[in-house]
């Protein structure tokens, strides 16, 4: 097998703050083969939105970045700016959660695609307006031509994210970064856009990468799975691995909150308590004081990324109970 | 259609006035019933009458021709005393509410040193050094004026760069230039825009009070200010010489600040 195309290598994020500095992500890797779906998943600030912007190095000034971005085995945290610009948009595209805001609003549709090319590609003017209107298509966006006239407070929500869409594939990237794209749609429209960006990444061999929050849509878009807690990853591996044997107590958790093919009316069981505080660094396991299965040295010892199996890691002192217990 | 119906009032009344005075400095010669700067010494300080509607000053030239003559003066007064200082202030506010940092502690400093001063003086002062005269008067209102609209600029800049769609921009790959240019400049522009309007207003009265005290246009040019100078020694006996100018500045800067507030109240911006 050839190298990933994405190798993201313990990379930690700390935000500057007044109040002290705010430890976002805590040594994150995973890798993103071609054509691979790769779904990052976690609660409200576990750091996979944070994660995720860091590939294309768009943190605010205020992050400290340490660990290493290797895209095609060059890092882009090490890139000169006019080397990354190269990469950003052209082979790394970016959708963002709220497709009103990421639309600059006083820029007609068509002109917010024709820059992407005109930065990216060396297309005339006629040839720009021709993939213009076949990217709107492709989108799913009807009689493209006139669309591309109109300014984004014309558009719907999901016609807007399809817009958006169609901004990030203009330039033909090899990798897709897609941050909690759905979340601001309502439900039906939710599902009309996983499926594009499924049927996208099929037809154009592209690598995607979904932030999401919701275990459902990684169940149903992605081939591998990452989960994040507290900044720090949990477990990576294939999707059914991890959903059907997972190897870390906060996964297990995690899943035995939904609600599952069981009988109607069983009850849930919620995890207590709260995420902790992420202003100092976090000793032992994020998730100690909440687990059920929590055991002494996870208080004092930071458990390490273990394989469990092909394609598989987890990072729990408990993986070895959990694979018992499920055996 | 429904932008034109949405339009309120008070920009209709200031338009209106402007269209007015902007055909008076298109044509003058069509509206000026003599030569603005023809001598009548059969009619020497007349007073207003149907052959002299604003009356004559001193040498007998017709205050109504020289009126007019002056608004072409004054418009180009209004336009470049708001331009070049707009101009200016838009680069430099859009370069530091993007980049921040040292040069935005700097400018601070700068905003505050020139907002100690009070701005007639310190364009008078600008003006003595480099000698009277409009081109002058122009470099002295750039150097004080370019302040206030990097400020309105940067302000609205340091929201616009936080927007989502700067982040996609970045993402996408733009350069620098472009982003700021293309994508925050139009989002920007407004508070800018609609400060340029009111800031006419006081270019005319700034540019007729420099004109009154000799340091902006020069005689025999009509301006309005120049034609208050010229018969401010008649003002007990010769009131009209005086009146008639004065009314029209009134006019005019009633006329750019109803236009500005009407645009404010059109693009909502709030100030």
């Amino acid at each position: 097998m050839s190298a990933p195309l994405l190798q993201v290598d313990g990379l930690a994020v700390t935000f500057a703050t007044p109040r002290g500095n705010v430890h976002a992500v805590d040594g994150v890797s995973f890798d993103v083969a071609e054509g691979e779906v790769l779904g990052i998943v976690g609660e409200s600030g576990s750091g996979k939105s944070v994660s995720l912007r860091a590939i294309p190095r768009l943190l605010h000034a205020n992050a400290t970045v340490r660990g290493r971005v290797l895209w095609r085995g060059q890092d882009l945290h090490a890139m000169d700016d006019e080397a990354l610009r190269q990469v950003r948009g052209g082979q790394i595209a970016t959708v963002f959660q709220e497709p009103m805001s990421a639309l600059n609003p006083v820029l007609p549709i068509g002109l917010q695609i024709d820059e992407v090319l005109v930065a990216h590609t060396t297309m005339d003017r006629a040839a720009r307006r021709r993939r213009g209107i076949e990217l709107l298509g492709l989108v799913g966006i009807a009689s493209a031509a006139t669309r591309l006239d109109q300014y984004p407070h014309e558009f719907s929500g999901g016609m807007r994210q399809r817009a958006m869409i169609a901004i990030a594939l203009a330039a033909s990237p090899a990798l897709l970064l897609a941050d909690e794209p759905t979340t601001a749609l309502d439900v039906t429209i939710q599902d009309q856009i996983l499926k594009l960006l499924l049927r996208l990444v099929a037809e154009l061999r592209m690598s995607l990468v979904l932030v999401t929050h919701d275990l459902g849509v990684i169940a149903e878009t992605c081939d591998r799975v990452a989960v994040m807690y507290a900044g720090r990853l949990c477990e990576t591996g294939g999707v059914v691995d991890v959903f059907e044997r997972p190897r870390h107590a906060y996964t297990h958790a995690l899943l035995r909150s939904m609600p599952g093919e069981g009988a109607a009316r069983s009850m849930l069981v919620p995890i207590p308590g709260q995420p902790p505080r992420i202003d100092a660094p976090v000793v032992g396991c994020a998730f100690a004081p909440r687990c059920a299965m929590v055991e002494a040295r996870c208080a004092t010892e930071r458990p390490a990324l273990l394989a469990q199996g092909t394609g598989h890691a987890s990072a729990c002192h408990a993986a070895a109970r959990l694979a018992e217990a499920a055996a | 259609m429904k932008l034109l119906r949405r339009i309120p009032r008070p920009l209709w009344c200031g338009l209106a006035i402007l269209a007015v005075m902007l055909a008076f400095s298109i044509a003058p010669d069509l509206f000026a019933p003599y030569d603005p700067l023809g001598f009548d010494f059969a009619a020497l300080k007349a007073p207003p009458s149907l052959a002299h509607p604003f009356g004559t000053d001193q040498f007998g030239r017709d205050m109504l021709s020289r009126t007019i003559a002056a608004t072409v003066v004054d418009l180009q007064i209004a336009l470049f005393a708001t331009m070049f200082p707009g101009l200016l202030g838009t680069l430099i506010g859009l370069l530091i509410g993007w980049y921040g940092g040292i040069a935005d502690t700097i400018f601070g400093r700068l905003v505050d040193l020139v907002v100690t001063f009070p701005f007639l003086v310190l364009v008078i002062a600008i003006v003595a050094i480099l000698g009277p005269g409009l081109t002058n008067m122009y470099i002295a209102v750039t150097i004080v004026g370019w302040v206030a609209y990097a400020r309105l600029m940067r302000s609205e800049v340091m929201v616009q760069k936080n927007g989502e769609y700067i982040a996609a921009c970045k993402v996408l790959g733009y350069s620098t230039p472009r982003i700021l240019f293309q994508h925050i400049l139009p989002n920007a522009i407004r508070p800018v825009m609609v400060y340029s309007v009111t800031d006419m207003a006081l270019a005319i009265l700034l540019g007729s009070s420099l004109g009154y005290l000799g340091l902006g246009a020069q005689p025999p040019t009509a301006e309005w200010g120049v034609l208050i100078a010229d018969g401010k020694n008649y003002l007990t006996t010769e009131p009209w010489i005086v009146l008639f100018p004065g009314a029209v500045i009134v006019l005019a800067g009633l006329g750019f600040s109803l236009t500005g507030d009407g645009l404010a109240d059109l693009l909502e911006v709030k100030r």
